[in-house]
């Protein structure tokens, strides 16, 4: 096993030492589709949502509620606290490099985001009739966005909070706008037109969409294609820049 | 030769100085310290060796290679203030993945055993006391078998019983061979485990060399303190070559001087029949060297 692994592997065994951390990231989302699965009006079609049903949108919705408390609640509290703990300095005088444990900190909370995603698809389409996306390649591309996406946003949170503390409260106060833009509380669809036009421009309603697309096989917004891909490259660009490794 | 050089480093922080001349040479086998006051830029000397920092000016070798050369993090080991690991990990969990990281690695269990973690090897990091935290970290230190380890401020936060423990641990540590390099501003600690160490003040050298070497640089200013059974005149001592000065305390009385001090005195006092009672004696240490050396203005 080369020392990445390694690092990715210890990092999944002290994350799943925190039953909170599995709870929200893999069970919660199940629960809110399986509680919402069963209310009727979530089955209803409205005509706004081009032939899909809210449930349909829900899971989804669970999906990115997963992302976006790994990717702004949990990673960058975490980060930066291997920063404000002296872990990363500890790194830093041994032949490996401190990158390699942020590389296996992301590369861990992609593959819980993966784990989830089939928990979470697994419960809608065998409990709720959610369909098989029409373009899975779609639905692969939605889910990785959506997280470098978000990912790359904590990454820049954890760069210049000053300690754990800050990063988890600012990624916080970033969780419940970002969430509600996706639709988390009342589909996008439904929502104003500048609104939604806001939420167009955040990763969360960005990848949101994108699942939509690939749901119903549509091709791809490239409008949420870009803004996705700007998240990955311009937070991932300034956290790399302005990381601070003590 | 040498296995640490350090030549005229100096670093600074913004507008602060941390490090304004620091030079000396650590030679293969023996235990250095650098001793200072807190903020004289011990830490940040041992930083820039390690090459965790850049040196503002100055050159720094380490066995034979630049400071800082990716080469080295795999022949040094360095434990760092302040430095944790998370939580949750277990010390062997711990011991297992930093050996994964070096090419030659020492069997983390025989480490383990010396540094008395066998018994803790499935406790995790967050409940670990201060000694075992600092005990591990001197373990993972010398992990990849280093052949210099540099330890900051090994002993602080210890108890007395666990500073002494580790201090065996380090002694054990140069018997394998290991360079050691220490930052301390313990003087017992330097004065027992020392080979030579490098007094460092506000980011100069204001002295180098054996801890008996700098306690005779202090001088070799002896106090004697003792309730004499009767009273006598201040003549009677003040005229003797050995004794600078005599204070009165109340009963007691305080001799400074130099030489063969104690003798002089009592050989005096016995003549005259006087008895000196509660006789202390006091000789200058690496605390009065350190004094000597750091204090004034």
């Amino acid at each position: 096993m080369s020392v990445f692994t390694k690092l990715t592997v210890s990092e999944f065994k002290l994350t799943l030492r925190d039953p909170l951390y599995a709870f929200f990231t893999l069970l919660l989302p199940v629960m809110l589709l399986a509680i919402l699965g069963n209310v009727d009006s979530m089955r209803e079609a409205p005509p706004e949502l081009g032939g899909l049903r809210v449930i349909d949108l829900y899971a989804g919705l669970a999906l990115s509620l997963s992302i976006a408390i790994i990717g702004l609640q949990g990673m960058p509290g975490v980060l930066a606290g291997y920063r404000e703990r002296g872990i990363l300095r500890r790194l830093a005088t041994t032949p490996v490099r401190p990158g390699l444990l942020l590389g296996a900190q992301l590369m861990m909370n992609l593959i819980t985001v993966l784990v989830t995603t089939l928990l979470v698809y697994t419960t809608a389409m065998l409990g709720f009739g959610v369909p098989f996306p029409e373009s899975p390649a779609t639905f692969v591309l939605a889910v990785l966005l959506s997280s470098s996406g978000a990912f790359a946003l904590g990454l820049l949170l954890s760069a210049l909070a000053p300690s754990g503390k800050a990063a988890n409260a600012i990624g916080t106060v970033l969780f419940f706008p970002m969430m509600f833009l996706a639709g988390l509380w009342g589909p996008r669809e439904l929502m104003p037109e500048w609104v939604r036009q806001i939420g167009d421009f955040t990763p969360l309603a960005a990848g949101q969409d994108l699942m939509s697309d690939a749901l119903l096989g549509r091709s791809p917004s490239m409008l949420s294609i870009t803004v996705l891909l700007g998240y990955l490259v311009v937070c991932g660009a300034a956290a790399i820049k302005f990381f601070r490794w003590e | 030769m040498a296995v640490i050089e350090v030549e005229n480093l100096a670093k600074r922080y913004g507008e602060t100085v941390a490090v304004r001349d620091v030079s000396f040479s650590v030679e293969p086998g023996e235990i250095f310290g650098i001793l200072g006051p807190n903020g004289a830029g011990k830490t940040t000397t041992v930083e820039c060796i390690s090459g965790l920092r850049t040196p503002g000016s100055g050159r720094i070798t380490v066995l034979g290679r630049p400071a800082g050369d990716p080469e080295l993090r795999a022949r040094i080991g360095v434990q760092l203030q302040e430095s944790e690991l998370q939580d949750k990990i277990t010390v062997r969990e711990a011991l297992e993945l930093y050996s994964t990281f070096y090419p030659n690695p020492a069997d983390w269990r025989d480490l383990a055993a010396d540094l008395g973690l066998t018994a803790k090897l499935k406790t995790r990091f967050g409940k670990l006391s201060g000694g075992q935290k600092q005990r591990l970290s001197i373990a993972l230190a010398l992990l990849g078998n280093p052949e210099i380890a540099i330890l900051d401020e090994l002993t602080t936060g210890l108890d007395p019983q666990a500073r002494r423990d580790t201090w065996d641990l380090i002694s054990g540590i140069r018997d394998r061979g290991v360079t050691l390099l220490l930052v301390t501003h313990f003087m017992e600690e330097a004065e027992r485990l020392c080979d030579r160490v490098v007094v460092i003040d506000k980011g100069a050298v204001v002295a180098l060399d054996t801890p008996s070497g700098l306690i005779g640089r202090a001088g070799d200013e002896q106090r004697i303190r003792f309730r004499p059974s009767q009273p006598f005149a201040d003549e009677l001592l003040t005229g003797l070559p050995e004794v600078r000065e005599m204070r009165r305390q109340g009963q007691r009385i305080e001799i400074i001087g130099s030489g063969n001090l104690l003798h002089a005195v009592i050989s005096v006092l016995a003549r005259d029949g006087i008895v000196a009672a509660e006789l202390i004696l006091e000789q200058a240490t690496l605390d009065d060297a350190f004094v000597h050396l750091t204090g004034g203005e």
